[in-house]
């Protein structure tokens, strides 16, 4: 947490034969201009903390506590709409399609991201000819991304189920198939995701201390002990900072919902923030969509809270 | 905190200094063969796209399906751009990505300097204040800032998309901030005996000290806000103000069937910017994994 601390930037101080009355009354007068001139640079963000943040939270925070459609009455709604939620089987249902989503994709992101970076820490000369096919999905549109793979999952003009029957595996259709409509999303997330992976992954590998990889040799460590014991703790706190904010976007996953369903989703396919999304701007019950926001975000906290705690078991720091 | 921001940094140096260590020739071959299969698998949904946006409609339904068009044809793009108006969509988008991105630039520089350069009341928790914002997902605000947008009359309006984040980045002046601290303090101080003003002091000093951190926020800003689907999606209702990727979104709705036109339309979108990344590839990845921890 070192780079949170605001530490203060030592001034020199003249003038030492100043009396000290008239210099702490100096240094006031200083401090007061120094507080002003702060906040005029800071005016515009402040603004727009207090516009387009802190109020529309707060908003949000009574929101959850109303019903309302954004037009007529508002009433108070007490804790119903926290209830509501908490007890609609297809807004459960979206939950889990939502988990599973992240159990599929964020091991699948750090698997292939860790194994191809391994790789590509090698490949010399070659390695930006590489880095341009598995990174060209990143800085793709999610619309570009998904109506492609629309298509790729479509059953009777697919060249991947083309593919996979010609090895003899079952060709599903994809996006109406209840069993793999999420598999399917978390394909085409590592898809797109895996370039950034792989970059992060090069980076912690690039800092690793040579010396360590030397002396596992030096005690005739095989590659693969090497990589157990050696390079995966000393890369740990790039896979946790990777899990972190991998599973914060997992949780919020929703533009290849939208794009391939449009608002008529199926049950087997929604997740919880198509499920905000459709009950405030599908149904206007800014209430509910604000009570669901809300339990999304605590989830948030909950899951990351409990990653940065449980770090002390496994993530290395060489610092 | 540090930890992350330490990988931010080490992935930009490991993008500029690409390495290779010496192993046996087979290892070699067997390294490149991975890695082509793999390089080839990402890049094939590409070339589907591209190349079937050329075909005419029946050989779509082609069994087994063909990578390359047996006969060339434009009619998939004649389609697409009579369908929707994907010049304005272009437009709009770029002017939305750009207005953003030099005044969001501008406004957390200047809001980074204040936090890291002087010494006011408030400091402290207010810098916490914007570290903790960046745990709250945009979902949860979209709700209020809609009707926020409504009390404005902003909804339907560019305005939407571009006031917010152009006023409020805490990734940014967190960033921002990081770098000038870092900057010698002897250089302002030199300016400030010469009697320069702080807003001096900031434009000649500071500002042309944080171009590499400001390119890179700006890549990562340009790109997250010219593919951004979700906010002009709650914002926008007229077709006439759509952004290019709910140009193509809309546009998919309305050409279920029509596959070339489809991928069309989809090439027009992912084309600008893979054009910009193969030329910038090594600018944009750092960029990118400078700013990656909030994407």
């Amino acid at each position: 947490m070192a780079v949170l601390t605001t530490g203060s930037p030592t001034r020199a101080q003249g003038g030492s034969e100043i009396p000290d009355l008239h210099r702490s009354r100096a240094r006031r007068r200083r401090r007061r201009a120094d507080t002003v001139a702060a906040y005029l640079f800071l005016t515009p963000q402040l603004v727009g903390l207090a516009v387009f943040m802190v109020g529309p939270l707060l908003f949000a925070l009574v929101l959850a506590f109303y019903h309302w459609d954004g037009f007529g009455t508002r009433s108070f709604a007490g804790l119903s709409n926290f209830g509501d939620v908490l007890s609609d089987p297809r807004i459960r249902h979206s939950a889990i399609n939502t988990l599973w989503f992240t159990v599929l994709q964020v091991p699948g992101l750090l698997l292939t991201g860790f194994f191809f970076a391994v790789l590509m820490q090698r490949a010399g000369k070659l390695t930006p000819v590489y880095r341009l096919a598995f990174f060209a999905p990143v800085v793709t549109s999610s619309v570009a991304v998904a109506a492609i793979w629309l298509w790729l999952f479509n059953p009777d003009i697919s060249p991947v189920n083309h593919a996979l029957s010609a090895i003899g595996l079952p060709t599903p259709n994809w996006l109406q198939d209840a069993r793999f409509v999420i598999p399917a999303f978390a394909i085409v997330g590592i898809w797109q995701g895996l370039g950034y992976q792989l970059v992060m992954f090069m980076a912690g590998l690039q800092s690793i201390d040579r010396s360590f990889v030397e002396a596992a040799e030096l005690d005739g460590c095989s590659e693969w002990q090497k990589l157990r014991h050696v390079t995966v703790p000393l890369l740990s706190p790039t896979i946790l900072f990777l899990s972190i904010t991998g599973i914060i976007g997992s949780f919020q996953v929703f533009d290849y919902i939208y794009v391939f369903f449009g608002s008529t989703a199926p049950d087997a396919s929604r997740t919880i923030v198509y499920e905000v999304v459709q009950i405030a701007f599908g149904e206007f019950d800014f209430g509910q969509a604000s009570a669901l926001a809300f339990l999304l975000f605590l989830a948030l906290l909950v899951v990351t809270g409990c990653q940065l705690a449980a770090q002390k078991r496994w993530v290395h720091y060489t610092e | 905190m540090s930890t992350f921001s330490d990988t931010n940094r080490r992935a930009v140096k490991a993008a500029k200094a690409p390495s290779g260590s010496g192993r046996p020739a087979h290892h070699k071959l067997l390294l490149h063969a991975i890695l082509l299969v793999g390089a080839v698998a990402m890049a094939l949904p590409f070339a589907w796209m591209l190349f079937s946006s050329f075909k005419p409609l029946g050989e779509i339904f082609i069994q087994p399906p063909k990578l390359f068009p047996e006969q060339w044809n434009l009619e998939g793009y004649r389609t697409a751009l009579s369908g929707a108006d994907f010049v304005r969509g272009f437009c709009n988008s770029t002017y939305i990505a750009v207005t953003i991105t030099v005044v969001s630039l501008l406004t957390s520089a200047m809001a980074a300097y204040a936090f890291a350069r002087i010494d006011f009341r408030g400091r402290r928790g207010l810098f916490m204040v914007f570290l903790a914002t960046m745990m709250v997902p945009g979902q949860l605000t979209i709700i209020p800032l809609y009707l926020i947008m409504g009390w404005l009359g902003w909804v339907d309006t560019h305005t939407a998309l571009i006031v917010p984040p152009a006023l409020f980045n805490a990734f940014g002046v967190f960033l921002l901030r990081q770098y000038i601290r870092g900057i010698p303090l002897e250089l302002e101080e030199a300016a400030q005996l010469d009697g320069a003003s702080r807003i001096r002091t900031f434009v000649t000093i500071i500002l042309p000290l944080l171009r590499t951190p400001l390119t890179a926020l700006g890549i990562f800003t340009f790109l997250g806000q010219w593919n951004n689907f979700f906010t002009p999606l709650i914002f926008l209702n007229s077709s006439d103000k759509f952004t290019l990727p709910l140009l193509v979104n809309q546009f998919k709705g309305q050409y279920t069937s029509d596959w070339p036109a489809l991928m069309a339309a989809t090439t027009l979108l992912a084309a600008p910017i893979l054009i910009l990344f193969a030329v910038a590839q090594r600018q944009i990845v750092e960029g990118i994994a400078l700013s990656g921890s909030k994407s």
